[in-house]
């Protein structure tokens, strides 16, 4: 049954998105579609290396004769990849030197986006690198960062400027080969951040990316590669929110990180891209591939994600813990409202002795949305003394909504402990009322509820992020009651 | 914003009230008027229908009224959304609290404190504000602090939240109580702690329909009115004396009484 209240909610629901502006700016665009030609054409726009764009070639000459994945619980309409855009960047000269250099409507645009570029983020201890569709254009607190020798900046800065970091450890975590999109962006990234913290130190403030898909027909390829080098700590935050346009836009972006010896990073994305419209029309597909490789020992690496936006979302931040006594960590929210898909959780992949790992995944979902958590814990046979501990719950909102978990287990180390516990549950009818007779609305009562059910996973976000991630769940299920 | 209200009005009037559940007329015609300023008890056999009215009086989902009116301060409450009826002064202690997972007390308390404030136009507490305000109520009623930052009602003993409701009510400051068997499960210790809680909340403005099946909260919250509610009609109306009454002779005379 269904209450007057609910019905009122329900209206909410066509609240527009409130990201969903086009900036108006000429673009530098690549020719339509996809061949080696706009591969060439990428590269020399970046003025690459010759190696890399061999490297960009031999993905996409074996991305010819991959497949898109089917095994996960989505379905979408065959992607036409010719019918893309690969290269779109703001028009500059030279690019700017300074933030006076920007273009005053990007910056409307991030002002817009709530990214805080001038004293904004100096007061948050923020430093942000935004990228603007595939082009860096303005990097703040970069002079305090090179002071304790920390890299920060675009890839496409860093293949020119740290040409032996970048070729060392580009695709050593996340192969050319190692899958559809993610052979896809190796072929056509076109930006994405580069961070390098040296052995020893502790960056001082959180590292933040905003990344904007603006132009039409755009599909959005970054990469981003993090280094953190023995005894270095490194936190790094990705905000993401698209315009709303009614055909489906592509984002495959591949992000690789490094931990070496005792090095600590710590990833956190809140994902709000455009999820389409209430009948499922539009809305990104996220198909992305993030993975961590602990390499040194005792070193930990751990993702923190909300996952909130896109149409679909196929992802799956994992880490691989070769040094002994290295920690991996994976602590998720994904919501998913009206027709979206979520297929996303983690693999933990345990070499080294007395290695951990530590899963904890919330799905929330509404209206007519699936969602499935897809987790792998591995054990090799080396991994002596090695833990998981996976907690998966499911939160459901109505009675149209799926939830699933598919948990695979391997373990080839009989020392190894893995445990795993699964909760499935529903807002019921008696807790909102119970919340509504308190005085809270239905919407207010959800989404307390549901920051509730998410409070594991939001506080291991940095504070700044955490705030807004309570809002954006509370947002992201408006009208999701009934 | 506050709702346009008549002064001389009774606090409530509920006038030859009608609802039904799952297509079975439950409440047959309620009759029953509560000035401000009064205490009314309301007790009855189980199955009678007392939770019944106190759910159809907080606009809960799923009664069909299919008669009668109710009126709030002279205005029409059936019009009115729970949440709207809360934010006006309607407070319903639940005979069976429900449980929500995740969200801690202190939460909850602070977004119900606030969504109630907001409408009556006062400002927002914060969380330093907030913590001031539920301490001392929570020592009022022997609500230990280590509660609230447990989610709501999960795992509590019976009586853990009956006195979690009392405590909601505190803060809550409502303007109409309605107390559905809050003495149900609380040892006599607690009883007599809740019942001074109540106590302390009486005003001329504020009045109160307490459900309950025992004579002794009523030796606490003397009641100006006892009401029997029996078949879903008010049976019998009397002063504080039918309640002892009662104690003595049980509900057999109002055995089908009734349609
Ligand atoms: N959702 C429902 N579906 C069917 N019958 C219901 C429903 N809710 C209440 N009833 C019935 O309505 C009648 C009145 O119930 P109610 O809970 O109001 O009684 P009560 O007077 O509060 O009893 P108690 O003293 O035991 O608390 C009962 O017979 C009960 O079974
Ligand atoms: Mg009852």
């Amino acid at each position: 049954m269904m209450t007057d209240g609910m019905d009122q909610v329900r209206s909410l629901a066509e609240q527009k998105y409130k990201y969903g502006f086009i900036t108006d700016i000429e673009a530098d665009v690549a020719p339509k579609g996809l061949s080696e030609d706009t591969i060439r054409f990428i590269s020399a726009k970046k003025n690459e290396p010759e190696w890399l764009l061999e490297w960009r070639l031999r993905a996409y000459r074996l991305w010819l004769n991959q497949v898109e994945p089917r095994w996960a619980k989505i379905h979408h309409a065959p992607i036409d990849y010719q019918d893309s855009y690969y290269y779109s960047a703001p028009k500059t000269k030279d690019g700017p030197k300074s933030m006076d250099e920007v273009d005053p409507k990007l910056l409307e645009t991030y002002e817009k986006l709530g990214v805080p570029l001038h004293e904004r983020a100096i007061l948050a201890g923020v430093a942000v690198d935004a990228v603007f569709d595939s082009v860096s254009v303005a990097t703040t607190y970069k002079g305090k960062l090179e002071e304790l020798g920390i890299i920060f900046m675009s890839m496409s800065e860093a293949v020119t400027k740290h040409p032996d970091l970048v070729r060392r450890y580009l695709g050593s975590v996340v192969p050319y080969s190692d899958n559809y999109f993610a052979t896809l962006n190796s072929a056509v990234f076109t930006d994405g951040s580069f961070v390098y913290v040296p052995p020893g130190v502790h960056c001082p403030m959180e590292l933040s990316t905003y990344f904007r898909i603006n132009a039409a027909n755009t599909g959005q390829f970054e990469r981003t590669l993090i280094i953190a080098d023995k005894g270095a700590y490194v936190s790094y935050l990705e905000g993401c929110t698209a315009p709303m346009r009614d055909e489906n836009q592509l984002h495959a972006a591949v992000v690789e990180l490094v931990a070496l010896d005792e090095a600590q990073i710590k990833y956190s994305t809140v994902q709000n891209w455009y999820p389409g419209d209430e009948n499922g029309k539009g809305g990104i597909y996220n198909f992305v591939t993030k993975r961590g490789a602990c390499r040194g020992r005792a070193s930990r690496i751990s993702w923190t994600q909300v996952e909130t936006g896109s149409a679909i979302t196929w992802k799956y931040p994992s880490c691989i813990l070769q040094g002994d006594d290295s920690v991996g960590e994976f602590y998720s929210v994904a919501i998913t409202n009206n027709y979206q898909q979520a297929d996303t959780g983690t693999k933990m992949i345990h070499i080294g002795r007395n290695t951990r790992s530590q899963i904890i995944s919330k799905g929330i979902s509404a209206g007519h949305a699936d969602n499935t958590y897809r987790g792998l814990v591995r054990v090799l046979p080396k991994a002596e003394g090695a833990r998981n501990h996976t907690q998966c719950d499911s939160l459901l909102i109505g009675n149209h909504c799926g939830a699933h978990t598919a948990p695979y287990i391997e373990s080839r180390n009989p020392s190894a402990r893995i445990e795993h516990e699964a909760t499935t549950s529903k807002i019921s009818e008696d807790q909102l009322f119970y919340a509504r007779q308190r005085g809270m609305s239905s919407e207010e009562a959800v989404s307390l509820i549901v920051n509730g059910f998410c409070r594991d996973v939001l506080q291991h976000l940095p504070m700044e992020f955490a705030v807004e991630a309570q809002k954006l769940v509370g947002i992201s299920l408006e009208g999701s009651v009934g | 914003m506050p709702m346009a209200t008549n002064n001389e009005a009774p606090l409530l009037e509920i006038r030859n009230l009608r609802a039904k559940v799952e297509g079975r007329e439950i409440l047959k015609g309620i009759d029953l008027t509560i000035p401000a300023g009064e205490v009314h008890a309301v007790m009855g056999p189980n199955g009678s229908g007392k939770s019944t009215l106190s759910y159809v009086l907080a606009g809960r989902d799923g009664y069909e009224i299919t008669d009668g009116t109710v009126l709030y301060r002279g205005r029409d409450l059936l019009a009115l959304k729970p949440e709207e009826r809360a934010c006006d002064g309607i407070f319903l202690a639940f005979q069976y609290p429900v449980e929500i997972p995740g969200v801690t007390g202190f939460n909850f308390l602070k977004t119900a404190v606030n969504s109630v404030r907001r409408h009556r136009g006062e400002s927002e507490l914060d969380a330093m504000q907030f913590l001031k305000l539920v301490r001392k109520k929570a020592a009022d009623l022997g609500v230990g602090e280590e509660m609230l930052k447990r989610a709501v009602n999960s795992g509590f003993s019976g009586g853990e939240k009956k006195r979690y409701e009392a405590l909601q009510m505190a803060l809550l400051e409502p303007r109409l109580m309605i107390l559905d068997e809050t003495d149900s499960g609380l040892d006599i210790d607690a009883l007599k702690v809740v019942a001074e809680g109540v106590t302390r909340m009486r005003s001329p403005e504020r009045g109160m329909l307490v459900i309950t099946h025992y004579q002794r909260i009523l030796d606490y919250i003397l009641p100006d009115r006892v009401h029997v509610l029996a078949h879903g009609q008010i049976a019998q109306s009397g002063g504080p004396e039918l309640a002892h009454e009662l104690e003595r002779t049980g509900y057999a005379q109002y055995a089908g009484q009734a349609a």
